[in-house]
């Protein structure tokens, strides 16, 4: 392609069959206390 | 459903749906304004003043190979999967301990009332902190990460008790195959050597309170007797972030109208040596003189540009630091099932108040229109736990529209219901300031790839 870049190939819908275990930090426990951030969090089901 | 913005001449395209981050061309930027709505030969005639034919129909190809790829326009499919979701088994992996409500500190806008929480001064007692991790492990099914927050009020006001709760969780996680993480927020008037040799040997996380230059931090963290706290702590946070390799901790901060400049508190961190920076919007009733308005905005938009070509510049010289609420993981970031539910307040994650009362999180202890049950009890009132469970993006009409969703996944439940008295209506000053942290979050990914 010489118009677009595309930054990452892995796609969301690709992740609901294997998601959802919950082994993943809770996103108030890190350093946010008032305003939710979860797209930071790493996944821990790789 | 995409989204697409320019930075600093940088022509960026997100589809929501998808995650997929596409750096275009001004081309294609101008393209897309039509590609949904027009077929080639209207599209070229609309934009034959400014690209010739052959270029266009170029631009439209490669977006068509997106759509094709499935990178591009995917629909939304993931309502579907909330059902499923909803019906797993509840299970309980984090709680935030109050560990003391009480306080050292008089910090202005503190949402917990100078550590009370609409209450008393309580600390909480190693017997109920026990009884806690016992009715954590219980709850949380197969559940192997549980996580436990020592908060407060300044949870070092009761540090014996702390190390209690952690010595007796150790012990523990072998029989019930679970693997405790620790993290301790602190405002650093009470860290001493030993009480940080003990957290690093323990703790996952440190969150350490400061909010910048020493005089923004002074004027909204003062001791009881008015007098400042910066001189005093920021010694012994720039040596716990050394001994923990400046990894696993946080200087955390908090910004408020009378600092709407606060890349300069971002980058007087940065100077003071720190390399894992939080600061981040205060919420508080508008009645309040330091809260933040709408009118606010424009000013706090162009703050983060500044801070974002701030870190840039720094990262380009080799100076690295992380600022947290410009993390984005593009790659392996969390799966679409968290994002869809956001934080589990109210599901996952409940705070446990100093008397053992349990709240759905950190920010509605105190409010007995929430109290969920008790560390003897466990989780009672289903009830409330049943609205907590409903609050995803699908159940939010503001989320609907909006192509952020799957990053902040609907925002913060107690933002929500300070600001409209609900769960569900996202507070939308905190909205608009997220939107534009992930624009400059996604920018500087893309600077760097």
């Amino acid at each position: 392609m010489t118009h677009i870049k595309t930054l990452n190939t892995k796609r969301l819908q690709n992740t609901v069959a294997k998601g959802g275990c919950g082994e993943c930090q809770t996103s108030c426990q890190s350093a946010c206390k008032t305003s939710c951030t979860v797209a930071n969090q790493a996944c821990e089901n790789k | 459903m995409i989204h697409k913005y320019s930075f600093n001449g940088m022509f960026i395209v997100l589809d929501v749906n998808s995650g997929a981050v596409h750096i275009v061309d001004e081309l294609v930027y101008d393209i897309l304004d039509y590609y949904r709505e027009l077929d080639t030969d209207e599209i070229v005639k609309k934009l034959s003043d400014k690209y010739g034919e052959d270029e266009i129909k170029g631009g439209i190809k490669e977006l068509d190979e997106l759509v094709e790829q499935r990178m591009l326009f995917v629909p939304d499919t993931y309502s579907a999967v909330v059902p499923f979701v909803n019906k797993r088994e509840p299970v309980v992996k984090a709680l935030c301990l109050h560990i003391a409500h009480d306080c050292n500190l008089k910090c202005k806008y503190c949402f917990a009332e100078e550590g009370e929480y609409h209450g008393k001064r309580e600390l909480m007692s190693a017997e109920v902190g026990k009884k806690a991790i016992d009715m954590l492990i219980k709850a949380s099914g197969a559940r192997k990460n549980l996580e436990i927050d020592f908060f407060g009020g300044e949870p070092l006001m009761n540090f014996d008790v702390v190390k209690e709760i952690v010595e007796y969780a150790r012990g523990l996680e072998k029989q019930h195959n679970k693997n405790f993480r620790f993290t301790i927020t602190t405002n650093g008037i009470l860290l001493d050597d030993e009480k940080l040799d003990y957290i690093n040997k323990n703790m996952h996380n440190l969150v350490l309170s400061i909010d910048g230059r020493k005089e923004i931090n002074d004027m909204m963290r003062p001791r009881a007797g008015g007098q400042g706290s910066y001189d005093t702590i920021v010694p012994k946070f720039q040596k716990a972030a050394e001994s923990r390799n400046q990894t696993d901790y946080y200087v955390r901060g908090t910004f408020t109208r009378h600092n709407l400049d606060f890349s300069e508190d971002v980058m007087h961190l940065a100077d003071l040596g720190f390399k894992q920076i939080s600061v981040e919007p205060v919420v508080a009733d508008l009645s309040e003189d330091y809260a933040i308005r709408e009118s606010d905005l424009p000013a706090i938009f162009k703050e983060y540009e500044n801070l974002t070509n701030k870190i840039k510049q720094r990262r380009e010289n080799g100076q690295w630091f992380n600022f947290f609420h410009f993390m984005i993981d593009l790659t392996g970031g969390p799966c679409v099932i968290k994002r869809l539910v956001g934080c589990g307040s109210g599901t996952e994650y409940l705070a446990v108040a100093p008397s053992g009362d349990l709240y759905p999180c950190h920010q509605f202890v105190g409010r007995p229109e929430f109290k969920m049950g008790t560390v003897d009890t466990g989780v009672t009132n289903t009830d409330i736990r049943g609205r907590f469970e409903n609050c995803n993006v699908y159940n939010k009409p503001a989320c609907k529209e909006c192509w952020a969703r799957f990053y902040c996944s609907g925002g913060c439940v107690a933002n929500s219901y300070n600001t409209h008295g609900d769960l569900i209506s996202p507070y939308e000053i905190g909205c608009e300031m997220q939107r534009k942290r992930i624009e400059c979050a996604i920018y500087l990914k893309a600077c760097e790839e």
